[in-house]
């Protein structure tokens, strides 16, 4: 019962990582998508040029300093994985590559032993 | 070859006990019978499935710890499979994931060590004066 009533508490952070999406048609750089400007971890932003500071995205395996990617820990795999069940792209969460790569097959371990959903939330 | 897997499986949650202590001990006696050897047993508990499998909606999970070939796998996963309460399950070679990770702890720390000698040098030369002032004022 625990887990289930913390997952979807976790879950609304997703969408404010979603929200430079919408700042895209204004932003000049929209490659560099970060936390946005409103959520402001990242600093005062810059005067002149650019409206919205975006904070550069890191990964958070590299900076945590998480060796091991595993199927067990669905919880840390949870983070990666939006509401309906899919993988969250690299270029949203700022995962690097290797990490992408390791944290993919972990999920879809997970999946494969009902740790994680393929579709939709855990029921 | 020696490797070593994980095989975490999911049998039915209305299961009891004793007939759960059976089947683990059936698939010890497999895996011996193959030349392997089981590492750990890792009894889970019962959990709820991400998914509707086999119309549950929850079971009970282990974990197997073992080593042997690839052919003690095969038998297993033979096994597990007539086998009626078990309704999931997984291998996963872990051997070489192992290595990395140890390869990567000892980096961290050579690294540790080399750092932390100076370290402890940094921080004594402030504590020192710290202490002295509230003793002068």
């Amino acid at each position: 019962m625990t887990d289930e009533t913390k997952a979807p508490s976790e879950r609304p952070e997703r969408p404010a990582g979603d929200g430079p999406r919408e700042f895209r048609p204004s932003g000049d750089r929209p490659r560099f998508g970060g936390g946005g400007g409103r959520s402001g971890p990242g600093g005062p932003p810059r005067e002149g040029g650019r409206k919205f500071f975006r904070r550069k995205k890191v990964c958070k395996f590299c900076t945590e300093k998480i060796a091991d990617i595993n199927y067990k820990d669905y919880r840390l795999l949870g983070q990666f994985v939006a509401e309906s069940g899919k993988i969250v792209p690299r270029r949203l969460t700022g995962v690097c590559s290797p990490h992408q790569h390791r944290l993919a097959s972990a999920i879809k371990q997970a999946r494969n032993i009902a740790l994680l959903p393929f579709a939709g939330r855990a029921s | 070859m020696n490797r070593t897997y994980e095989l975490m499986f999911i049998v039915r949650p209305d299961m009891a006990d004793e007939d759960l202590e059976k089947l683990i001990s059936n698939l010890e006696s497999t895996v011996t019978a193959a030349a392997g050897s089981i590492k750990s047993v890792d009894r889970m508990g019962k959990r709820r499935l991400a998914y509707v499998v086999r119309k549950f909606r929850e079971g009970i999970y282990i974990l197997l710890t073992i080593e042997g070939a690839g052919s003690v796998v095969h038998e297993l996963e033979r096994r597990l499979r007539v086998t009626e309460p078990v309704i999931k399950f997984l291998t996963v070679r872990i051997d070489e994931e192992q290595k990395r990770l140890e390869k990567i702890k000892k980096l961290r720390d050579a690294k540790k060590k080399v750092s932390a000698q100076p370290a402890a040098v940094a921080e004594e030369a402030p504590a020192a004066p710290a202490a002295e002032t509230p003793a002068t004022a």
